[in-house]
């Protein structure tokens, strides 16, 4: 018996074995749970992962990666903190992605995919990409800068196997719509493409005659400069696509024409996902109707309808899932998301106009409730108002306990309870504790810092979580980072946490990918206590024309095995 | 752990008591509301831990504050709507010592627009010249022709393009006189505005 036991223990897995079974593994996740099982899996695991990603550039180098994975097929990456997205990172802060290409060029030439959020990517870095990988497939660049036109003629000149190219959110300067011409007549291959965000005339000769030779186009995106009557003739060429986006709505019909666009959608069978409709109103939102009932998702936030002709759509739209408005919908447009879409999971409602703080149009309490009343499968709300109050939300979880993602923005900092005048500290008390599934968190709104007891003491799944103006003491921070286990991004701004605050997690950092301050109460020398205390965390403070030598303004912390920086601009401080 | 960030802890500790008294102010830089409860007094004077008289705890003074706060609310600022501030035009009459202002999306013509403008300069007067419609100073008999300069920045007459584009490529509204209107014929220029919307 013992031999036999004996005998179990020393044969183990044939590496062939282990690797064949390991490749079945996709996620990222469980790749590196296996990955520290022992040396035998660590190396199976790394012969067999071909999706490689990166939430935070800086962690790694391209040379580690090398190193340790010989076979990468397809590459996710993300570079920048998201508080990029709003002008709050100096322009060259970094995120390049050019060594990372040129590491890619040299160890995996048969590189198919390349998905980039948040990096700043060069014409030069385009170019290489598209002479580098002859296999490659699929370009995703989202909230992405850096390159002109020229990059994009690089792309659709060379990568003859391109399935995909969607510049989704990028921000492009000098960008004509020439290269669109420079996809070859032999070029048949593309089934996503999506330019919505380009801010340019786009050649509708090229685009046309691309998409009427790629008979595999599922995907097309297009931009504002594609009027109507260019949407129709493009829709006949397509109508299997399972996401469009329209262009602009701003055109004068005629009847032969606005009956040539109904029938179009109308054979648009298999439309799940619709957005654009740039100044859609409700003199020609109608014909879309035809395309409505597969659709799962349908994003308004172009088009500033008011809640009638919100009312009049929706029941067209049975299958809904995900919905994007703008809150020209007013409460009542909600009121009719609540009665029409009983499926819905997820809403992200959007702001007119954000910076005229004594608006009061837009939504308030009573259209999110609204929606929770009608849809009790909601799981993820981005919600931009300027009211609300304590007892609203507790309700609304209480219709709608399966959040995961509940991001609620009262645009005017330090907002209370608009009823009670207290803080909203219940509110998210209320969220913490009925939604357990909870994995991203905005607040806002007056806070003091029982919110953050809340959060620390019930977020258990908590990951992701974002605050602004708000916390009384440093306590409310150390409340967070002593308590959500899977704390994994913090992004703090304009609260009066301090070095004692930032000091309470020590312990945490390295389990984190990073934590953003900005505008708090931080100063260079408790920066420099956490370095120095924290090798393996790289602390960076970025100056700006508010900080001084004592203050620090805004400080980025993350982990890397990489260490330091070594592109650092001359505003950005290593410490 | 270091002993110094051992005495930051620990002072935080002392600090956690302050939450009973709460001067609610908002350190960042929001920008002052006049009459807010939070004004920027309270932001300078709040002082964290102010009962400990240690260095390492006093906070550094808040930044200045800002005209404006940055990268909020927290919209992308490629979203075209969200830099879209309200209708209002500035309209400008040669002539007139001061210029007046119009919310162009409280009407929905052109019609609606000279009439709202007529109210607003009362020298104005929209007159039916067969079966053109002019602006005119009746009692001085000088013709007004309606321009606006577009997003572009270039000057175009006003009534060419269908209304709901109008609005949203105006910036401005000027009435000019007749006998000034660069590049039109005299008799272009009194033609005065079809109105066919």
């Amino acid at each position: 018996m013992d031999q036999d036991h004996k005998k179990l223990k020393e044969s183990s897995f044939p590496c062939e074995v282990l690797e064949k079974v390991l490749s079945f593994i996709d996620s990222h996740k469980d790749r590196s749970s296996a990955s520290l099982v022992c040396k035998d899996w660590y190396d199976a695991e790394r012969w067999t992962r071909s999706n490689l990603f990166i939430g935070n550039c800086y962690s790694v180098s391209p040379e580690i990666v090398a190193r340790r994975f010989p076979k990468i097929k397809s590459v996710r990456l993300k570079g920048k903190p998201r508080f990029s997205d709003f002008n709050l990172l100096p322009q060259n802060w970094g995120a390049n992605v050019h060594a990372w290409l040129v590491m890619f060029a040299k160890v995996y030439p048969s590189l198919e995919e390349l998905r980039l959020k948040r990096m700043t990517v060069s014409d030069e870095s385009l170019d290489l990409l598209a002479r580098s990988f002859p296999g490659f497939k699929a370009l995703s660049l989202s909230s992405c800068d850096g390159f002109t036109d020229e990059g994009l003629k690089a792309i659709a000149t060379h990568c003859r196997n391109l399935t995909e190219l969607d510049i989704a959110d990028s921000v492009t300067e000098d960008i004509g719509g020439g290269w669109l011409s420079c996809f070859p007549e032999s070029f048949t291959s593309l089934e996503i493409l999506n330019c919505a965000s380009l801010q340019c005339e786009v050649s509708f000769d090229a685009l046309e005659r691309l998409v009427s030779r790629c008979k595999a186009l599922r995907v097309l995106q297009v931009n504002e400069s594609i009027n109507l009557e260019q949407l129709q003739r493009l829709l006949v060429q397509v109508p299997h696509l399972t996401r469009l986006g329209t262009g602009s709505f701003m055109q004068e019909l005629t009847v032969r024409q606005y009956k040539d666009l109904q029938t179009a959608f109308s054979n648009c069978k298999n439309l799940q996902a619709l957005s654009g409709l740039w100044d859609a109103t409700s003199v020609y939102l109608p014909f879309v109707y035809g395309a409505c009932a597969s659709l799962t998702f349908l994003n308004l936030s172009e088009a500033n309808l008011r809640s009638g002709e919100l009312a009049k759509l929706l029941p067209h739209c049975t299958s809904l899932r995900r919905l994007w408005v703008i809150d020209t919908v007013g409460d009542k447009g909600l009121e009719a998301v609540g009665s029409s879409c009983p499926l819905l999971e997820e809403l992200r409602v959007f702001p007119l106009d954000p910076y005229d703080l004594d608006n009061q149009q837009g939504v308030t309490e009573a259209g999110f409730l609204a929606v929770s009343r009608g849809c009790p499968n909601l799981k993820y709300v981005l919600y931009f108002c300027r009211k609300m109050t304590n007892d609203a939300v507790v309700t609304i979880v209480q219709n709608c306990p399966d959040f995961t993602h509940f991001r609620l923005c009262i645009m005017n900092p330090g907002e209370p309870d608009h009823l009670t005048n207290e803080p909203m500290d219940e509110a998210f008390g209320a969220v913490t504790k009925t939604c357990t599934k909870l994995r991203r968190l905005s607040v806002s709104g007056l806070l003091t810092d029982k919110a953050f007891e809340y959060i620390g003491k019930f977020a258990k799944n908590l990951e992701t979580l974002s605050v602004a103006f708000a916390g009384s003491s440093d306590r409310g921070m150390q409340c967070v980072l002593e308590g959500c286990p899977k704390l994994r991004k913090l992004e703090i701004r304009d609260c009066l946490f301090g070095n004692a605050a930032l000091l309470s997690g020590l312990d945490k950092y390295e389990t984190m990918r990073s934590l953003w301050m900005s505008a708090c109460n931080l100063t260079i020398k408790g920066c420099k206590l956490l370095a120095k205390e924290m090798p393996r965390l790289n602390v960076e403070v970025i100056q700006d024309e508010w900080s001084d030598e004592t203050h620090a303004n805004k400080v980025y912390v993350y982990r890397s095995v990489a260490g330091p920086r070594r592109d650092t601009p001359p505003f950005v401080l290593t410490l | 752990m270091s002993t110094e960030i051992r005495s930051i802890l620990s002072e935080m500790e002392f600090s956690g008591c302050l939450k009973t008294d709460l001067t609610l102010g908002l350190p960042g830089g929001a920008p002052p509301k006049p009459g807010s409860k939070r004004g920027f007094s309270d932001m300078v004077d709040l002082k964290l831990g102010a009962s400990c008289d240690h260095d390492e705890v006093s906070v550094s003074t808040p930044p200045p504050t800002k005209a404006q706060v940055v990268g909020w609310p927290p919209v992308r600022s490629y979203r075209k709507n969200m830099m879209k501030s309200c209708k209002y035009v500035k309209v400008a009459v040669d002539g007139a010592p001061y210029l007046r202002k119009v919310d162009l999306e409280m009407y929905s013509s052109y019609q609606q627009l000279l009439a709202a403008l007529e109210d607003m300069f009362t020298c104005l007067t929209i007159c039916n010249v067969m079966n053109e419609r002019k602006i005119m100073d009746t009692a001085n008999g000088i013709e007004y022709v309606p321009t606006y300069e577009d997003r572009d920045g270039d000057w175009m007459l006003v009534g060419d393009v269908p209304w709901n584009m109008f609005v949203e490529t105006c910036k401005r509204v000027r009435l000019m006189k007749s006998s000034e209107a660069i590049g039109l014929s005299p008799k272009t220029a009194s033609n005065g505005l079809s109105m066919n919307r």
